[in-house]
């Protein structure tokens, strides 16, 4: 049954080339018209709670309490980042949302600027991402001419400036005291919390850090109301679409924007196409490389944040990845630590230490050195890990190896029992593990 | 010899923000761009014109994997490594850039022409095996484009294989009201 698209129907369209003006002609800034000296601030955010609107950057969190954490009384400045990092392997929506229509994104921050009375905000977007970095800067001069931004927006007296702020190549800057440590010129460690960046966040100032799909999703909810946002995906716990991006072994990977809550099957075969080669399924990630894996038995899981948690994993960033019958779970667990042992900020002991034990055991075992004694090892590391870091990355480095040894256990005894990888002929032509930098 | 010729955009820049220091990665993106890698000189300039101590610049940069601390190839390419991409043929990416170039991982050709690296996602997981060129993305790699890529680059200095705005898959242009079910 075909489903109404919402952030990605302008760029459906013939010849949408994301301009302010084919935005305009697709109804765009008609809902900080509503909003802008129509409705008291506090309003906005209760129409943001009431719709039910979680964070789509991976944690879920919903926007418009997140908002209302901002302390009311608080004096001086408050800021607005927008979270254009998009680092998490198996995610890349937020880049697809920014190049082809990124008035709807800037749209989403006056609102969200105009509900916390926020004067300066940020997208803080990852360096590699500079085509889209250029076209937001065209987006905003765009903006600031047609009088959307700047000073006394739509005459209303509402004023708001946006800074592109380019990352530099981490993908801990995506976590947000990162990428706030980060915008403010320092290497990008995540902090202690709390205190939280609703209180002290940007140079020290209340501050609310939301996700590029999160914020695209306001215009929309503005306009068409809460009613209408409640009744897509699966309500109340997960309201709207997703923006699921697609990879791996699938016929047509990509993004499909989706309500929350049909199935991994209806996505992966209905959607997607099914298995390239329409070999077997083995296994897949529903949530981006943070998130644990599932295999076949998890295909009638519904697509939301509490199916997909009850299930054992997370609906994280929205990054679905399928891997075909004959992939090496081993092989897909060590190029997945390679990547956090090479991303680990190194500031807590338990991650940057044990990332990189985790690596060399796996990488053991994958090139037929293992012993069995490695498997409890690595049974024993990863709970010693997540839960006693600064940040959740130390959560997110074990899920592939637990959820891997959970439902493979058998294939990582027989690497170590035959000394060498079951899956290839030749010895692996490895990606090695030279990182740049 | 950074700061002269760049007054206006530098006084542009750190009036972005409330705190000078944070001014600091746009500023090393500035040396960069200008100079193709961040020179010690431009350290020092930097953390003069943000009260910083050269010593703070440096702790800062080199956390950061997009600066280069010295030149490199005049076209840097970065593959994708991380499980996606692999999933999709990463490895055969690497050996048909061998193959053309005589080229592996971390090398730098002997005209100084082009570097590789591998990195980790680059946001394009959909459209492996892929490579980021210097500012540019090359998605859905064969052999075939590779190469021409490549020829591209060494003749023209671009190459127009680069990616376009990103959407993927790219709409049906028949109804915008359903997403791409066909079957
Ligand atoms: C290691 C790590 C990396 C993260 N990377 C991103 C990212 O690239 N983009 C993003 O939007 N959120 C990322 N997050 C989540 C952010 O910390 C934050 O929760 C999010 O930006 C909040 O926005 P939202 O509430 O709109 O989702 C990351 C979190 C962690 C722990
Ligand atoms: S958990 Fe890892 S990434 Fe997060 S702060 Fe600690 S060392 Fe850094
Ligand atoms: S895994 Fe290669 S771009 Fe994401």
């Amino acid at each position: 049954m075909p489903h109404e698209l919402i952030l990605l129907k302008n760029m459906s369209q013939p010849g949408y080339t994301g301009s302010l003006a084919d935005y305009e002609r697709a109804g765009g800034y008609q809902a900080i018209r509503k909003v802008l000296g129509k409705m008291p601030p506090g309003d906005v955010t209760d129409l943001v709670k009431r719709s039910g609107l979680r964070g789509r950057g991976g944690a879920g969190f919903p926007t418009g309490v997140k908002w209302s954490f901002i302390p009311k009384d608080h004096p001086g400045p408050r800021y607005l980042c927008c979270n254009a990092d998009e680092s998490e392997p198996g995610t890349f929506k937020d880049r697809q949302l920014m190049e082809r229509d990124p008035h709807q994104m800037i749209e989403g921050m006056i609102i969200a600027s105009y509900a916390i009375g926020v004067r300066i905000a940020y997208i803080y977007i990852r360096g590699e991402f500079v085509m889209g970095a250029k076209i937001l800067e065209r987006a905003l001069a765009e903006a600031y001419k047609a009088g959307y931004l700047g000073e006394n927006i739509l005459g209303t007296g509402f004023a708001v400036d946006i800074y592109v702020h380019r990352g530099a190549g981490a993908y801990i800057c995506g976590e947000e005291t990162a990428l706030l440590e980060s915008l403010e010129g320092k290497r990008g460690l995540p902090r202690t919390k709390p205190p939280f960046p609703a209180t002290n966040g940007l140079f020290n100032k209340p501050t609310v850090v939301n996700n590029v799909e999160t914020l695209a999703n306001l215009p929309y909810i503005v306009n068409r109301g809460v009613e209408w946002f409640m009744a897509i995906g699966n309500p109340p716990k997960s309201t709207g679409t997703r923006v699921f991006c697609l990879s791996g072994h699938i016929k047509r990977p990509g993004n499909y924007e989706v309500p929350m809550g049909i199935t991994f099957r209806e996505m992966i075969y209905d959607i997607a196409g099914g298995m390239r080669g329409d070999k077997p399924l083995k296994a897949f990630i529903p949530g981006g490389a943070s998130a644990s894996f599932f295999t076949s038995q998890h295909l009638d899981v519904k697509m939301d944040f509490e199916s997909v948690a009850q299930a054992g994993s997370m609906l994280g960033s929205g990054g679905v990845t399928v891997m075909e019958e004959g992939t090496c779970m081993v092989w897909a667990a060590e190029n997945l630590l390679h990547f956090f042992n090479h991303e680990s900020c190194g500031k807590c002991t338990p991650c940057r230490e044990g990332s990189s034990w985790l690596l060399q055991i796996l990488r053991r075992i994958e090139h037929g050195k293992g012993k069995m004694e490695d498997l409890g090892t690595l049974a024993r590391l990863c709970p010693n890990i997540a839960g006693r870091t600064v940040c959740a990355f130390g959560d997110a480095e074990i899920a592939p190896i637990l959820s891997t040894l959970q439902y493979f256990r058998d294939e990582y005894e027989t690497h170590v029992r035959e000394q060498r990888c079951p899956f290839r002929r030749a010895p692996a032509p490895d990606l090695i593990a030279v990182g740049h930098g | 010899m950074l700061i002269e010729p760049y007054k206006d955009r530098i006084a542009e820049i750190l009036g972005r923000y409330p705190e000078k220091r944070a001014a600091l990665l746009p500023l090393l993106w500035l040396a960069q761009e200008t100079q193709g890698y961040v020179s010690e000189e431009a350290m020092r300039e930097i953390a003069g014109l943000l009260d910083l101590t050269p010593p703070q610049v440096f702790e800062t940069v080199t956390f950061y994997s997009m600066y280069n601390l010295r030149p490199i190839g005049r076209f840097h390419i970065q593959v994708c490594r991380s499980l996606m991409c692999a999933l999709v043929g990463a490895e055969n990416l690497l050996s048909w850039i061998d193959a053309k170039l005589g080229l592996k991982t971390g090398g730098t050709t002997p005209d100084r022409m082009f570097s590789l690296h591998q990195v980790e996602c680059l946001a394009s997981c959909g459209t492996g095996p892929m490579m980021q060129i210097n500012d540019e993305y090359y998605e859905r790699l064969t052999q075939a484009k590779v190469n021409r890529i490549l020829d591209d680059l060494r003749r023209d200095g671009k190459s127009d294989l680069a990616s376009g705005p990103f959407m993927f898959p790219e709409p049906s242009n028949k109804s915008s009201e359903s997403s791409c079910r066909t079957n």
